[in-house]
């Protein structure tokens, strides 16, 4: 046996591993939680015939499997091209352990002969994950990953806010920080324009830094439109119909959280444009 | 859901209202004590809201005659968690009731807040109507102030009614120390590091407001007796519609029963 055929087998033992975790996962999360999003729908079925026929995932890219995972909904398959030039992996063999296994693999490549000094097949199967993730930060603000994402996003992949007054508008993933390690995977609003942790736990060991701070305002902003129009609306508590004041101690004391106002009618300093110059008026009399 | 009436194997219970808890979806709901149901004087109203009142109460209360066709079992099953439902929103806002909610509050059995910078803060109930058959369930953050989906569908389509408008601001009123100290942290959107530009105003703007509404609660605080700081009926909704005084004058007919503040979104 090759130790390419030896590779391949573990990678195959590796991933029925997962798929097996998986699926306990995924049934004690519908006793949980009997989830909602959309996007897991399609992904589950492609998962269920991978469980059941077992050479399927034999002949499949590695890309497309992880992105098929139960848990990785949210990914977008990053492009060959993208991840073979090296340009775009600038540094990230500083941050991944067993980088260049890693790369082997995400690309399907057969390992070098002297890859025997790595010691277990999942422990690069996870530096291939964070590779990726990492691969994917960079990916998703690009032309090609942004467009990918869009379409994800109007498919409703990535699930949709919880904020009652959004009237369940979808939201794009996000990380609060670049780099690895420090945070999971959060979800952001277009109309609230807050953060939000995804409803199923199985987004709850996911990294941030794999879709990082900035690819959900570029996304927005390059593709305006879909940015929702919603009313706004704010929550205000009443006891018997009657508002309470806010006087009280439990007086509302967070509207200012969710006021909106239309950039354009403000100026730098955050003035309403109307009023700054009703002032000036004032000050010149 | 579970039929009642037809449950007679394992997992049988005694009692109606032990089974209706016991039943999934239904974790939000409390037990409203018997002596509360059995005063008929809570319940002033309700015949005229359920079909069957009088056998959906005594289903309830485990008095139901055995002797019922099955179809109108049915209907009867019914209307007894409609009502439960009902009796439930009054019992919760009284003295006994706000107690056994708020050792759930404690247990977060409501979930907790979806919101990141929230920090999973607990939730409670609350309705946006308190007419039943119009509005779902929706869940209160004390921190943030604002309302959620619950998360689980079967939680999502409980008919708000049987919760109430009222609810978590009356158990804050009660249990004022309950209120968690608020917090001006904020998500920032960036592009490779940098602020937007738009969002940076608009957070310049919202700080204003809660600047402006900072100073007048402390000038109104100062100046008002002690006792008038509960709850105040008009008093309090014009001064809500004064922080947005700037830029509309023309709200001034918003009535103080509305629950949900068209003032505020006249702002946009
Ligand atoms: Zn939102
Ligand atoms: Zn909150």
């Amino acid at each position: 046996m090759s130790s390419h055929d030896l590779h391949l087998q573990h990678q195959q033992q590796v991933r029925d591993m997962r798929n097996a975790g998986d699926v306990e996962e995924e049934e004690e999360e519908e006793e949980e939680e009997e989830e909602q999003l959309q996007g897991e729908y399609a992904a589950d079925e492609y998962y269920g015939t991978d469980a059941s026929n077992d050479s399927g995932t034999e002949s499949m890219p590695w890309i497309a499997w992880f992105c098929s995972l139960g848990g990785h909904q949210y990914f977008a398959e990053v492009a060959d091209e993208f991840v073979e030039d090296d340009f775009n992996l600038t540094g990230l063999n500083s941050i991944v352990p067993f980088y260049k296994e890693a790369l082997e693999m995400i690309l399907d490549l057969e390992p070098e002969e002297d890859s025997t000094k790595v010691p277990d097949v999942s422990i690069v199967e996870a530096s291939a994950e964070q590779l990726y993730g990492l691969i994917h930060q960079r990916f998703i603000v690009t032309r090609q990953g942004l467009q990918q994402m869009a379409d994800k996003y109007q498919a409703g992949h990535f699930g949709s806010c919880p904020r009652t007054y959004c009237q369940s508008t979808n939201v794009v993933p996000c990380g609060r920080y670049d780099l690895p390690g420090v945070e999971t995977v959060k979800l952001y609003c277009p109309n609230c324009q807050d953060i939000y942790s995804p409803p199923s736990s199985r987004y709850h060991n996911l990294d941030g830094a794999y879709f990082g701070t900035t690819f959900a305002h570029m996304l927005f902003h390059i593709y305006p439109e879909l940015v929702p129009n919603i009313p706004n609306k704010i929550y205000t508590p009443a006891i018997y119909g009657f508002k309470i004041s806010e006087y009280s101690r439990c007086g509302p004391r967070m509207q200012w959280l969710r006021i909106k106002q239309d950039p354009n009618t403000l100026d730098a300093s955050g003035r309403l444009i109307k009023d700054a110059k009703e002032q000036d008026e004032n000050d010149k009399q | 859901m579970d039929d009642y009436t037809s449950g007679s194997d394992s997992d049988y219970t005694k009692y109606w209202i032990d089974w209706f808890l016991g039943t999934k979806g239904n974790e939000y709901f409390c037990e409203v004590d018997e002596e509360y149901i059995l005063d008929r004087f809570n319940l002033t109203g309700l015949n005229t809201e359920v079909q069957y009142y009088s056998q959906a109460l005594d289903l309830i209360t485990d008095n139901l005659d055995e002797n019922l066709n099955e179809e109108i079992r049915d209907i009867v099953e019914k209307s007894a968690r409609h009502l439960y439902g009902l009796i439930h929103a009054r019992f919760i806002i009284t003295t006994h009731g706000l107690t056994k909610m708020l050792e759930k509050f404690k247990k977060c059995d409501f979930g907790r807040c979806p919101r990141v910078l929230c920090h999973n803060h607990p939730l409670l109930p609350v309705a946006l109507s308190d007419i039943p058959y119009t509005k779902s369930v929706k869940l209160f953050c004390c921190r943030c102030e604002d309302i959620y989906n619950p998360k689980s569908t079967r939680h999502a389509s409980i008919d708000g009614a049987y919760f109430g408008c009222s609810f978590p601001h009356m158990l804050f009123q009660v249990y004022p120390q309950l209120v968690p100290p608020k917090s001006t942290d904020r998500y920032v959107p960036r592009i490779f590091g940098f602020k937007l530009h738009d969002v940076a105003k608009q957070h310049r703007y919202q700080d204003m407001i809660r600047e402006e509404s900072h100073a007048r609660i402390m000038a109104g605080i100062e100046g008002l007796p002690t006792t008038a700081v509960v709850v105040q009926s008009s008093t309090s909704a014009r001064d809500v519609q004064q922080q947005n005084h700037k830029n509309n004058k023309s709200i001034e007919s918003a009535t103080p029963t509305m629950t949900e503040s068209g003032a505020m979104a006249d702002v946009n």
